[in-house]
């Protein structure tokens, strides 16, 4: 990895939630029976944690409705893969289909939620995901402008802030967009967020965090919840 | 009597020209038709421009293609895989042009040129660099941009088994572009690990009607890209 660190930056990464908890908490939020598409990266983790009881079916872009988790080693087929191009099977009651009809459902409107990463969240919703613009930079976008522009609900998991200390959710993205006002939630290692009609709200905060440090660690205004159960754990 | 069997790759691709379209099958190595594009490697056309979901990887297949300096553009997603140097290092030569679309909208360009719909609106990537200099349109209250559909001379595509008439069922994610490439291409070429006589086939399973299919070419043990890439294999 090359992986950059600040020494001078004081890090919010290594506090509140880890990846696999920040997936764990988004997976509570899906209500059974969801179609649901997960990104690649810490999304795809969400279904590692989706509560017992609940059934939800996965949609893979690359044409796959009913995706089902790796297989066993050996047991795979090169063509049964995931839009991040790794092996996965396919579960009882799944289905094939053609790009055109995978994102029909996409931009159809017809599933119900896409996990994604992002690089920035403005708090009207924006979202920048695919390109930090940089010159040397190859341009590769994928399906992610497809996805936020046609399904339903758009979380966003990631780290509040970037390894070198700078706020994730801003007032307006820097990088390149990949959709206009389309982020619902936001489930960072800090809190969740929702994006409303008045900006970025406070839902929940992680354990140990206080609403200060999500203030300071957000670079827009962050509203605050009514109820008082902030700062309670689960 | 329709048999559009032809009797080994090389045969498939023989009338490529120089300066044509053609769409390449497949979402990384799902449905990627390897023999395909070895055999246009060997046939020498050059000056193509490729319409493609990714760009390959190692030097096998697309990236083979590519690597040669066959490939004048690209029209594709995600021209980026970790474990090829081929399609960064012409773009940053300037030896290849590349043409960035957003995969649904790359799918439905496909679709919508082989349907005969010149262009038509979607929602995706507005706002967003790629919206740049095409015609935005309100509907409803929404706003929308204009695509165009796409055409091409040729399709390279790979399915899991065709009858003579062309009449075509594919494996798993490798079926991806496929369908619609074959309706996009005035030659669709598909190679196929069995070719069975008209009749052998259920027409209800029937996925890619014979109409969309003009070469059937059997390749009985297609190879995987991984695999190749793996056992360190380059082409030619």
């Amino acid at each position: 990895m090359t992986r950059q660190t600040s020494q001078q930056t004081p890090s919010t990464e290594t506090i509140g939630w880890t990846r696999e908890q920040m997936a764990q908490r988004l997976a509570q939020d899906i209500a059974d029976g969801s179609y649901v598409n997960l990104g690649i990266g810490i999304p795809e983790l969400v279904a590692k944690f989706v509560p017992a009881g609940r059934e939800l079916i996965y949609h893979t872009e690359n044409g796959l409705l009913g995706m089902g988790p790796s297989p066993e080693p050996g047991a795979g087929d090169p063509e049964l893969i995931n839009a991040g191009k790794r092996q996965v099977t396919a579960n009882p009651g799944a289905a094939f289909f053609h790009h055109a009809d995978s994102f029909a459902m996409i931009r159809g409107g017809h599933l119900d939620l896409c996990v994604l990463g992002a690089l920035q969240v403005a708090h009207n919703g924006d979202l920048a995901n695919w390109s930090t613009g940089a010159d040397d930079a190859i341009p590769a976008v994928g399906g992610a402008m497809d996805l936020v522009a046609g399904v339903k609900s758009i979380y966003v998991i990631t780290q509040h802030c970037t390894k070198t200390g700078e706020p994730k959710l801003v007032e307006a993205c820097t990088y390149p967009l990949t959709g206009l006002g389309v982020v619902n939630r936001v489930y960072s290692n800090l809190a969740v967020i929702d994006v409303t009609a008045n900006g970025f709200q406070l839902v929940e905060l992680a354990p140990g965090v206080d609403v200060d440090t999500v203030k300071q660690a957000t670079g827009a205004p962050l509203l605050l919840p009514a109820s008082a159960n902030i700062g309670s754990t689960k | 009597m329709i048999n559009k069997q032809v009797t080994s790759p090389a045969e498939a691709v023989r009338d490529v020209f120089d300066g044509a379209t053609i769409m390449v099958g497949g979402f990384g190595e799902a449905g990627s038709p390897i023999e395909l594009i070895h055999a246009l490697i060997d046939q020498g056309a050059k000056g193509l421009t490729i319409v493609s979901n990714n760009c390959g990887s190692g030097e096998v297949g697309l990236a083979a293609l590519l690597n040669a300096e066959r490939v004048a553009k690209v029209i594709c997603s995600f021209p980026r895989t970790a474990n090829s140097t081929v399609f960064p290092d012409l773009y940053h030569s300037g030896k290849i042009k590349l043409e960035l679309t957003p995969q649904g909208t790359l799918a439905e360009r496909i679709r919508a040129g082989g349907a005969g719909i010149p262009a038509f609106y979607t929602p995706a990537a507005v706002g967003t660099p790629l919206a740049e200099g095409k015609e935005a349109r309100a509907f409803d209250g929404k706003t929308y941009i204009m695509e165009r559909g796409l055409k091409a001379d040729f399709a390279l595509i790979k399915g899991r088994m065709a009858d003579t008439h062309g009449n075509v069922v594919f494996n798993k994610t490798a079926r991806n572009f496929a369908p619609i490439m074959a309706m996009a291409a005035s030659v669709a070429v598909i190679q196929v690990e069995r070719v069975v006589e008209p009749g052998s086939m259920d027409p209800e399973t029937v996925v890619t009607p014979g109409i969309f299919i003009s070469r059937v070419v059997e390749v009985p043990e297609p190879a995987h890209e991984s695999q190749l890439v793996a056992a360190g294999v380059t082409y030619p």
